[in-house]
């Protein structure tokens, strides 16, 4: 008898994991929808606004039966289907058809920018998120008092400066004005990781301006709720010392909710540098999709785009899974 | 002055505790004096305002941010809680302070196995880990919960009400406490599962020699419990005797207000309304001029207003707050006594007529029967109770009537209105839900909710809408001012009120009421279902009524539906259904009632539901049926049969063989 009690409890939680699979499964196949929608409209941007690709190339004054010619070679004279066919075909492969400009293959271009985006928004990621949790935990544990009125207010005013102000600010006082930190962030060829290291910090200061507020709301906000809960009263008047109850109790509930939100700007990061790689003249994607654009180089500004979209897609996956792993009630999905 | 060789559990002097609301204080509980025995049991009644749960908090040293404690002291085991170091508080609590809390589910850490919860306990009071283990196993086997191992390593959400509720209770018993602290502990849970609680916490309470404070409205569940009663109002102890005594000769107005609210044994809403206090409770904001109950008393006299009465004791352990404690017993009746005339059920064409209904949710291997072969009728003017557990189907059957779900192919549902087309059909079956708050538009003003559903469902324009709108919202004694607040600014009888008042827009002809009075105080519990009766009367109006609580059923219905896991187990005229003979499962729902003479024999039932996705086969009920007859009852699913009188019970049994109330029930009213 009691069997089939328990059985009850079994079949609800069984019921709830297939769905939370599901709905993985789902959220991966709209990422799918998502890429491919992406890149009909990254095609669409690249190949049909500029019209006549041979033309925009070669210029106003070319020869008629050079830009045909062009067209020609480059493929451009085929059906717009097939020529997106033939494109998306081989980018899944990996072949992301050749940079115009360098008339060279794109790939170890996207490539090597993607990798230095990546270490910029490691070493600013590294740096803020514990610092934004840290100050969001203590606000909220302070809640009312001074310093919870500081940390708040300083995150707050801290996002809504824009990147370029920041940099400028930075630029001028450490680069300048006190010569700590070099000005470009690329490290001269052949330095060391920690060198490296060392000459992306002041590129990640804005960074960690920008999402210092974000990330200290959200770990605030998630830190009070935990701490009113029914269950922390429940663990206070166990008799748990205070330091057990934050531990184990609050934060394990309170920072759910602030990874997804620190996944969400991490695939924001990756694609919205520009402004901070064109500053500190760093080979970023950002500025490779920059570059292109403005020579128009079409191969290469559609694969960057798409490679950014990639990434973006892949962070707010891979924060899915944590956020399911993280959760008991949805953590049977994933066995 | 020699101490005495064993100190109170708990003893309570003098006091004061207040909160601060929006920068002004409010007593919430004012010059408190309690005390309990070790090993004693002792409610506090109240109703919600009235600061008993204020008391529990206070009493574990965890009032909310905004509150502080304005004088006295509160001493535990002989130890002044508020004098305590951080340390001395925090062992206070390991070993000898503990409390189990009204909602199980939010009580526990979802991110954190149960086991581990539990066995914290132990390694706090500085048992290393693998014991702790050991020794938490042990306590879930002590709260009689089968398969340990197994329970240790499920996470909170994955257990039911109950088990949830053990496993906070094995939390509370796993060290030898000298008080534990019961705050609302059964309230949200099934009846049989609420029985079986309660008998838990009183078995454990004996076995360890605990004392408890147990804090609850319901008036016969502490009657159950405890030995002495205190009774709480405006932050006030205004009574405080021995059980028995308080309920059998309440002498405090109050007291006498609150028992007479209930509804009880013998009562019917035909033969005679509930009786109500009038008024509402203070909110803490005031200085006391004179007695705090003066406002809402029907003996008040001059004095009453400008001195304040003292807790005096009259003897016998007894004590009342009031001068003339003697004619509590003569408190006028606030409501008349005589109900509307109501016109009996009609013969004519029942109103609603049900045969053989199903709904099956999913498909193929993954179907779940929610309901099966259902049938029964409504007549014009009948109220038709519909009793059973979570699970059972009741909401479903509800949707389907309300036509917010489809009955499987092969239901027939004739409603009487259906001649007159198919929307005029739904505005003739209306809705009142159980929770107000969530059923009225936060945003709109309670006349604009009124007016729209007078628009829409019943079509008004101009001056006609105008004075229907007073009628409807007098006819609901809701207070013309009213019309102008918000729902936010009502209290949660005036929200009811309301949506009451928005389902009758129409003139609806068949009214569903789920769980309607579940969520008020018993005064205002009293109020609604009196109202309910007058607008029956005056109307003519059928009532689907959806409830956990039998004794309202059995006040408001004239017959009773039995719904487990889906299926009608009996239905039958109110008397005969608790007369008997009844179907086991009824007999255990009756029995799980607690009554305040405390008569009755437990029929107990052996563990939970079983889930809907995997009913029994055979008769559903025969897993946890205590007259299980044979193989019969697991292979065969008897068939409704009557029993004579127009009640049905779905049993292999026969009539003789079945349950009846015994005959000192009927004595007891």
């Amino acid at each position: 008898m009691k069997l089939s009690a328990r059985g009850g409890a079994d079949d609800r939680s069984l019921a709830q994991e297939t769905s939370t699979l599901s709905f993985l499964i789902r959220r991966l196949l709209l990422s799918l929808v998502t890429l491919g929608v992406l890149s009909i409209l990254v095609f669409a941007g690249g190949q049909l606004l500029p019209g006549d690709v041979g033309r925009s190339i070669l210029g106003p004054l070319a020869d008629e039966r050079a830009v045909a010619a062009l067209n020609h070679q480059l493929g451009t004279d085929r059906s717009l289907t097939v020529q997106y066919l033939d494109w998306i075909s081989h980018f899944v492969r990996g072949d992301m058809s050749t940079s115009y400009a360098f008339r060279s293959p794109v790939a170890p271009f996207v490539g090597a920018a993607l990798a230095n985006s990546l270490k910029l928004a490691a070493v600013a990621f590294v740096i803020v998120v514990p610092l934004g949790i840290a100050g969001g935990v203590l606000a909220a544990m302070k809640r009312g008092t001074a310093t919870d009125r500081i940390i708040t207010i300083t995150g707050l005013s801290a996002t809504v400066i824009p990147e370029f102000v920041s940099g400028i600010i930075l630029i001028l006082l450490f680069g300048i004005g006190l010569r700590l930190f070099p000005m470009t962030a690329t490290a001269p060829p052949g330095s060391g990781v920690l060198t490296g290291i060392y000459y992306l910090l002041l590129p990640s200061f804005p960074l960690v301006f920008l999402l210092f507020g974000y990330i200290a709301r959200m770990a605030r906000a998630g830190t009070i709720e935990a701490l009113d809960s029914d269950y922390t009263r429940t663990a206070v008047l166990k008799g748990l010392p205070w330091r057990l109850v934050i531990w184990r109790h609050v934060l394990r509930n309170a920072l759910l909710p602030t990874i997804t939100v620190v996944a969400s700007q991490a695939g924001y990061m990756i694609g919205g540098l520009v402004v901070i790689e064109t500053l500190f003249r760093y080979q970023g994607i950002g500025s490779l999709i920059y570059t292109a654009a403005r020579g128009h180089d079409f191969p290469m500004l559609e694969a960057g785009v798409l490679v950014v979209g990639l990434v973006y897609v892949a962070v707010t996956l891979a924060a899915d899974l944590a956020y399911t792993a993280l959760n008991p009630r949805l953590r049977g999905a994933l066995r | 002055m020699s101490a005495p060789a064993v100190p109170d559990a708990l003893r309570i002097e003098n006091l004061d505790v207040m909160y601060r609301v929006r920068g002004q204080e409010r007593s919430v509980l004012r010059n408190l004096n309690l005390r309990i025995g070790a090993g004693e049991t002792y409610g506090l009644v109240g109703e919600s305002g009235c600061g008993k749960s204020t008391a529990a908090l206070a009493v574990m040293r965890y009032l909310p941010r905004n509150g502080r404690i304005g004088g006295g002291h509160v001493l535990i085991d002989g130890e002044d809680l508020y004098g305590l170091s951080q340390t001395g508080l925090r062992q206070l609590r390991q070993t000898r302070l503990s409390m189990v809390y009204q909602d199980p589910g939010r009580a526990l850490n979802p991110a954190i196995t149960v086991g581990a919860q539990l066995a914290e306990v132990f390694t706090v009071a500085g048992a290393y880990s693998a014991d702790a283990d050991k020794r938490a196993v042990a306590m879930l086997r002590h709260v009689r919960i089968t398969d340990p191992e197994r329970v240790m390593g499920r996470y909170p959400h994955q257990l039911s009400g109950g088990m949830l509720q053990r496993t906070v209770i094995a939390m509370a018993l796993a060290v030898d406490r000298k008080l534990i602290i019961l705050d609302e502990p059964t309230t949200g849970l099934d009846a049989t599962v609420e029985a079986e609680v309660l008998d838990l916490i009183d078995t454990l309470r004996r076995e360890h020699g605990t004392a408890i404070l147990f804090i609850g409205h319901n008036l016969a569940v502490i009657a159950r419990m405890c030995e002495r009663v205190g009774v709480l109002y405006g932050g006030l102890l205004v009574e405080e005797a021995p059980t028995r005594e308080l309920f059998a000769a309440p002498r405090h107005p109050y007291t006498v207000g609150l028992l007479r609210c209930l509804p009880r044994l013998g009562l019917d809403r035909k033969l005679r309304r509930l009786d109500t206090i009038p008024g509402f409770p203070p909110s803490g904001a005031v200085e006391l001029q004179g007695c705090i109950f003066a406002n809402r008393c029907g003996l008040v006299r001059d004095r009453c207003r400008t001195e304040p009465p003292a807790l005096s004791a009259l003897g016998g352990g007894r004590s009342s707050r009031c001068f003339f404690h003697e004619e509590a017993g003569d408190l006028p009746r606030v409501t008349p006594p005589d109900p509307v005339e109501h016109v009996p059920p009609g013969e004519e064409h029942p109103l609603l007529v049900v045969e053989s209904l199903g709904k099956t949710f999913g498909s193929g291997s993954h179907s779940v029967h929610a309901l099966r072969d259902i049938s029964f009728t409504i007549a014009r003017g009948e109220t038709v109770g519909l009793v059973g557990e979570s699970g059972s189907g009741k909401s479903t059957l509800a949707r389907i009537l309300l036509g917010l779900e489809r009955a499987d192919p092969g239901s027939r549902i004739a409603f009487e209105a259906n001649r007159r087309g198919g929307t005029q059909a739904r505005h003739a079956i209306q809705m009142v839900f159980q929770n107000p708050d969530s059923a009225l538009n936060r945003s709109h003003r309670v006349g604009r909710i009124l007016r729209r559903a007078l628009v829409r469902l019943g079509g008004l324009r101009g001056e006609i809408l105008r004075g229907r709108l007073l009628a409807l919202s007098r006819g609901v004694q809701l207070a013309d001012s009213y019309l102008q607040a918000k729902p936010r600014q009502l209290s949660g009888g005036l929200k009811q009120r309301v949506a009451i008042a928005r389902a009758f827009a129409g003139a609806p002809q068949l009214v569903v009421c789920d769980e309607p009075t579940s969520a008020l105080d018993v005064s205002v519990q009293a109020a609604i279902l009196n109202l309910l009766g007058d607008l029956q009367a005056a109307e003519r109006v059928s009532y689907l009524f959806i409830s956990h609580d039998l004794s309202v059923i059995r006040y408001v219905a004239d017959r009773i539906a039995v719904l487990y896991l889906g299926r009608l187990l009996e239905i039958g005229p109110a008397e005969s259904v608790f007369q008997g003979p009844h179907h086991p499962y009824t007999e255990a729902l009756l029995s799980a009632t607690p009554a305040p003479d405390g008569t009755l024999r437990r029929v107990k039932l052996s563990g939970a539901p079983p889930s809907a996705m995997s009913p029994p086969k055979g008769c559903v009920f025969h897993t946890r049926c205590p007259r299980h007859i044979g193989p019969i009852c697991d292979t065969e699913e008897p068939a409704l049969s009557e029993r004579g009188g127009g009640h049905g019970i779905r049993c292999h049994l026969g009539s003789d063989d079945l349950g009846r109330a015994q005959v000192d029930q009927s004595s007891a009213a």
